[in-house]
């Protein structure tokens, strides 16, 4: 109803909003930041599992590439951090186009597969060339100001730029999803042959989403290298589009909120488990085939199932 | 179970007088030191918990000259990541009041570690990274890097090997920024004693376990002198495959400590050549030391990293106690400007000196591991070759190109 959320979504909406402006006072304001970011990012990965269907599995690619550009840019070239980060989407985006243009031409698991493929291709790519400095990542990166005027170098200042990121990037799948775009995109997801059958060209809308997708993640990524100062291989590796699956199946595929409550959970156990080192991943395994035997639909799933409405 | 009202408020009362307790425990400033090593990865020996302990065995030797502060130690694992290196370094200075960041080997968490530590004006000791940048190009007001460089290795071990009659070299070199810099000075003294370099394999660090194939290649390059420019669980690693091998050439390990030569075993590492700052085995000192710390180490003694940290966290205790807490708590470069100006004194590298670019000064030793015959017991792996004073072993002041150094 409001602006295409219904009411319990708009309700869930407000307590995220009280939740991003509240936060910074009571957590680590670059804990957050660094959650901010991987919400968005599993947000782009949900606009492609959740409402078309596709499961790429090198989401990694787009997000660690817009990390380099952007810091890229922001260091070697002075660009100011909206520029910054938007260089990090339109390679994003570029990626998306090349890898999508291959990739959706087969489906179910050789489309996974294609995109595993690709993506480690781009892995490769970033460990040869000189400009992302190998394993040593690009450092130093600085917090440019955005527009040339605001400065960054404060981590509460940069913490509303990133939030302001993380809520553009929400709304516009928000707004992608509930769009007649959108319907096309879950008829395809539903029954392919028959969104053939009735006249769409399906090849070009999955395209298309599979490059919004990518913009986003590429966004994002961007976002994160600049909070950090660093741009690194860990971005890139099929670890980090494993990572972005976990998130999203366990905060909910195909919910709004879902993939945000998913990188909430998996970040927060990576901060207090990172002093056991390996139980990371050991932890993170244990979560997820409990999530995929005992509640299938994820966190925010399970509950809108309990409260019969769509979150 | 049913609560009465006399519990709940027994309860309460005791509740009540615990943040009091935590005040009082809080009147006096805590000084934090956080070290932040591989704890899990190839380089788990030669730093790992060992620069722990070592960073402790300071702490426990000061405590009692400490000037109306206590001091606390924490301890990371930054995976040889340089992302999850800074995040952790942001985290520490920004949130948990750490004061210094001691350790952190693998040179490019060590730049990436700097570059966090120069933005908060925070202390960071490095002892075991290798990268001479740190004290170069990447140099910062507030850094020390106490124990070894690219430079003082190279300068010790490539010299040394190219004199002894090794001309010809092959790299194989782990691909960041401590192999390339260690293969690129190594690489200037070959050359400048009339040594060729024949040609270089690097592999991507950290995950490369099967060196086989960087092998052959050195074999079939014509080369007679194998420079291993790598570290920690790495060197083994190519040391043991190489012998497997049947490799005719001769080892030069750019970087290795006692751990990995306690890892490859006397059969397998004797006659080869290293550098290292400090042995245990040096003389009354080093001895003492190593009495000292090896009972809570048994299985690993102090290699020269490990020393680094002790002798690092001793210094930087000393500074901040002449120019008082609460100074030291305000900055970074102040606690450093401190530890340059007075003399370093310890019992694993004597005495010696920090230079203004953030350097220590103190000699370097050339080591050649023993034969299984002539080790008289458990870790007696060393005896000394050649010995370079301190005012020559390390990179010349002016060379190093620190932004802050007047030439």
């Amino acid at each position: 109803m409001l602006m295409g959320f219904s009411r319990a979504q708009a309700a869930a909406l407000l307590v995220m909003l009280v939740i991003i402006a509240v936060a910074p006072m009571v957590a680590y304001p670059v804990f957050l930041m660094k959650v901010l970011c991987f919400a968005l990012f599993a947000c782009a990965f949900n606009l492609l599992i959740g409402y078309v269907g596709l499961l790429s599995f090198g989401h990694a690619a787009y997000f660690g590439m817009g990390a380099y550009a952007s810091a890229y840019v922001a260091k070697a070239w002075g660009l100011s951090a909206e520029l910054s980060i938007l260089a990090g989407g339109l390679t994003g985006a570029a990626l998306g186009l090349i890898f999508g243009l291959i990739a959706i031409r087969r489906q179910g698991i050789y489309f996974s597969m294609i995109t595993l493929a690709l993506a480690q291709m781009a892995y490769f790519f970033c460990t040869q060339v000189a400009f992302t400095g190998g394993e040593d990542g690009i450092q130093q990166v600085p917090r440019a100001a955005v527009f040339g005027l605001i400065s960054m170098q404060n981590d509460m200042a940069i913490y509303w730029l990133v939030a302001v990121v993380f809520l553009a990037g929400f709304f516009l799948v928000h707004r992608i999803v509930h769009s007649p775009f959108g319907q096309v995109l879950k008829a395809i997801r539903e029954n392919e042959p028959r969104a053939i059958s009735l006249g769409y060209r399906v090849d070009d809308y999955k395209l298309i989403a599979f490059v919004l997708s990518t913009a986003i993640a590429g966004v994002a990524g961007g976002t994160k290298s600049l909070v950090f100062g660093i741009a690194t291989l860990s971005d890139v590796t099929w670890q980090a589009s494993g990572e972005v699956v976990l998130t999203t199946l366990l905060g909910g595929l195909g919910t709004i909120f879902g993939p945000v409550v998913g990188a909430v959970i998996v970040n927060t156990l990576e901060f207090y488990l990172s002093p056991f080192g390996s139980w990371v991943t050991v932890t993170q395994g244990v979560i997820f085939v409990a999530c995929v035997m005992l509640f299938r639909r994820g966190v925010v799933g399970e509950i809108g199932a309990k409260l019969k409405v769509a979150l | 179970m049913e609560i009465s009202r006399r519990t709940l408020l027994g309860t309460a009362a005791a509740v009540s007088t615990l943040p009091v307790g935590r005040a009082r425990a809080q009147a006096k400033p805590v000084l934090k030191i956080g070290v932040l090593n591989d704890a899990s990865g190839p380089y788990r020996d030669t730093g790992g918990e060992t620069s722990l302990i070592c960073a402790k065995q300071a702490v426990e030797e000061f405590a009692s000259q400490a000037n109306g502060y206590t001091i606390e130690v924490i301890y990371g694992d930054h995976q040889n990541k340089p992302d999850v290196g800074a995040g952790l370094a942001r985290q520490w200075y920004d949130r948990d009041g750490v004061d210094m960041i001691l350790d952190v080997p693998t040179s490019s968490v060590a730049l990436a570690v700097a570059t966090v530590a120069k933005e908060k004006d925070k202390t960071f000791v490095d002892s075991g990274g290798a990268t001479a940048d740190l004290t170069g190009k990447q140099c910062a007001p507030s850094i020390v890097h106490w124990t070894y460089d690219t430079y003082m290795l190279a300068k010790s071990t490539g010299a040394a090997t190219v004199k002894a009659g090794g001309k010809d070299w092959f790299f194989i070199t782990a691909d960041y920024a401590f192999g390339q810099q260690l293969q690129r000075d190594t690489t200037s003294f070959i050359t400048a004693a009339g040594g060729r370099v024949m040609g270089a394999a690097p592999y991507p660090f950290p995950g490369t376990t099967d060196f086989s194939s960087f092998l052959l290649q050195a074999q079939s390059s014509g080369a007679k002198v194998l420079g291993l420019c790598n570290a920690g669980g790495d060197t083994v690693n190519c040391i043991k495959q190489a012998k497997e091998f049947g490799l005719t050439l001769d080892i030069a390990a750019m970087l290795m400590f006692i751990t990995d030569v306690n890892a490859l075993g006397l059969q397998v590492a004797q006659g080869l050549r290293l550098t290292e700052s400090f042995y245990w085995d040096l003389n009354d000192c080093t001895r003492a030391f190593t009495n000292r710390v090896k009972p809570k180490t048994p299985n690993n003694w102090p290699n020269m990293s490990h020393a680094g940290c002790y002798a690092g966290t001793l210094h930087f205790l000393k500074a901040v106690n002449q120019i008082g807490i609460a100074k030291a708590k305000a900055s970074g470069t102040a606690i450093v400007d401190a530890m340059k100006a007075m003399p370093t004194d310890d019992d694993c590298f004597g005495h010696g000196s920090i230079r203004v670019d953030g350097r220590t000064l103190f000699p370097s030793y050339l080591f050649e591991v023993k034969k299984p015959s002539e080790s008289k017991g458990k870790w007696d792996y060393y005896k000394t070759v050649q010995t370079t004073p301190a005012d020559q072993a390390w990179r010349p002041l002016a060379e190093g190109g620190c932004y802050f150094v007047k030439s």
